[in-house]
């Protein structure tokens, strides 16, 4: 699902963020990305979601050689990918459906297809009863899921959270932690970065570490190696 | 790929229906946008309907003024004051050999006693004139020459002519005025023009700087939307509906300011008209003049909100 090719990338100003990176993580896989803080984990998914290009080197997803892509033609590829971020994201001035809808209407859905999918994601995410209100009443862990249900409510085939649960106690995490794992129970390909090292280790899934943009430990290429 | 791509093609609306559907979308959600943003939006379409109204005031007031001023083409004429000396007899007379000349087109006789007589009866002065005992005026004869306005050489020459009859005291041209007046229109016109694109332009900057600064306090959404995998054409979208409300509605009100503006003055011109017996009625917009402005509103709102999303939006990037 997602090929790193001895991917760097160097910022403006000449910092290396990533160095010679590869890595492979097979569809279907749910994984966490490990490092201390500045390691390169947010730049990681950055190229991932072609918020950032790499400096040298390829990534391909699902088989598409992402600096093939245009610019024009990123939304398309983000379509399929959603993507979770700490600070929710969310749009203050809609209610909770409409937050949770816009993929949706991006996408060109018939409005009925709208209400029954929204409903669905927020069932999930346990939110039903919250549709209407402003994500602003909502408490933060709520927020976060409503987060999370904009970037599941159309099945995106890969999921990238960066710090999904960094502001929340540690029960709110390890349920967010238990939400991802049932999307990825469905078939979608998941990507954690997170530093919560406790919660990782709970959580029984291969990891990839950073450290100073170099790829320090990777149980995945040693799941390969040893099968 | 297969799999990456083909999970949602499920229940989505073919590509043509979701592209108009969306499109109403943000038509409406624009115009709910613009509503929520009261008073701003309400000053947006003030500025832009004064700006539009000005010159189509303008607009209509010469177009009203040429109406008038069609009636004098023919009446430009040549007032011949003759010596107080000429009897009625040698006017006559004079009046029969003016009709001979090729470059008059009617000869008018204006008796002196009937123009003592009208002018006691307008002026008011009755009394004062008959204590002068004898009639001051002398007669007058107007011609009306059939020469093109625009030749002034052979008017000029005419009225030379006419000056050395002998029983002519003064020949006076009525053209004059009529001329200037043309040629004051003509500036005028012109002048509308340059208002016109003066304030066109304005109209693009204020719609371009309130689209501008709409993209500003979006820009949070703007990221989110991209990240969520929204084209540019679609962020797009909503601020050019925007642009087209703001030139719609101001367009529309400048067409309210006309009309009004004309209702406030139609009194005072008729009253000033029926003063110069004439039956003149002041003319508003016509319904296909003030579509024109309410179209070239909207294009201007559209235009200047192209601009301003073109030079601002491809600034805003997720991070
Ligand atoms: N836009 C940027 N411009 C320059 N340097 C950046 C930029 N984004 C991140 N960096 C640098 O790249 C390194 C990796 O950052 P990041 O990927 O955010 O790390 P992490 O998410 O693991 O904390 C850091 O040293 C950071 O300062
Ligand atoms: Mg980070």
């Amino acid at each position: 699902m997602i090929h790193f090719d001895n991917v760097n990338k160097r910022y403006p100003g000449g910092h290396e963020a990533l160095i010679n990176l590869s890595f492979h993580i097979p569809r279907g896989q749910m994984a966490f990305l490990t490092g201390h803080s500045g390691a390169g984990k947010s730049t990681l998914l950055k190229l991932i979601a072609l918020i950032e290009r790499p400096s040298r080197g390829n990534i391909l997803l699902d088989g598409i050689n992402l600096s093939q892509i245009k610019n024009s033609k990123i939304p398309y590829i983000r379509r399929n990918i959603g993507i979770i971020f700490q600070n929710h994201h969310l749009l203050y001035d809609r209610t909770v459906f409409d937050n949770v809808a816009l993929p949706l209407i991006i996408a060109g859905y018939t409005h009925n297809e709208v209400g029954k999918r929204v409903r669905a994601a927020l069932d999930q995410v346990g939110l039903l009863n919250k549709e209407k209100v402003a994500p602003i009443t909502l408490s933060g862990g709520e927020q976060q899921r409503v987060g999370i249900a904009r970037a599941i409510v159309h099945k995106p085939g890969l999921l990238l959270a960066d710090e999904p649960t960094g502001n929340l106690d540690p029960e709110l995490s390890r349920e967010i932690m238990e939400l991802f794992a049932r999307f990825n129970q469905v078939g979608v390909t998941v990507l954690i970065a997170s530093h919560d090292l406790d919660l990782i280790g709970q959580m029984q899934r291969p990891v990839i570490s950073l450290k100073d943009g170099l790829l320090v430990h990777d149980d995945l290429a040693e799941m390969t190696s040893h099968g | 790929m297969a799999k990456f791509e083909s999970s949602n093609q499920v229940a989505r609306n073919s590509p043509v229906k979701a592209y108009f559907i969306h499109h109403i979308r943000t038509l409406i959600s624009s115009l709910g946008f613009l509503t929520r943003n009261g008073l701003s939006t309400v000053m947006t379409m003030t500025v832009i309907a004064i700006a539009l109204a000005l010159p189509s005031g303008l607009y209509v007031f010469l177009t009203n003024i040429s109406h008038v001023s069609v009636g004098w083409d023919n009446s430009a004429q040549i007032s011949l004051f003759l010596k107080s000396d000429v009897t009625e007899k040698q006017a006559q007379q004079l009046v029969k050999k003016l009709n001979l000349y090729e470059d008059i087109k009617t000869v008018k006789l204006i008796h002196k006693d009937d123009a003592l007589e009208e002018f006691q009866r307008i002026s008011g002065f009755g009394e004062a004139l008959e204590s002068l005992g004898k009639n001051p005026l002398p007669h007058v004869i107007a011609a009306q020459p059939k020469i093109d306005p625009q030749r002034a050489d052979k008017i000029q020459h005419l009225l030379k002519e006419l000056r050395n009859l002998k029983e002519v005291d003064i020949a006076q041209l009525d053209l004059q005025w009529v001329k200037r007046l043309y040629s004051m229109l003509e500036i005028a016109h012109r002048g509308i023009w340059v208002i016109s694109v003066l304030l066109a332009l304005a109209v693009l900057l204020v719609v371009g700087n309130t689209i501008r600064l709409d993209i500003q306090n979006r820009r949070a959404e703007i990221e989110v939307t991209k990240l969520i995998g929204a084209t540019n054409a679609f962020i797009r979208r909503p601020f050019l509906y925007s642009g087209l409300w703001y030139g719609l509605s101001g367009g529309v009100l400048a067409w309210i300011l006309t009309s009004i503006s004309i209702g406030l003055m139609e009194n005072s011109v008729e009253q000033l008209a029926s003063l110069y017996n004439s039956g003149f009625q002041l003319q508003g917009l016509y319904f296909n003049e003030a579509m024109t402005l309410i179209g070239f509103s909207c294009s201007l709102g559209l235009l200047g909100s192209w601009i301003a999303v073109s030079r601002h939006l491809h600034e805003i990037e997720p991070s």
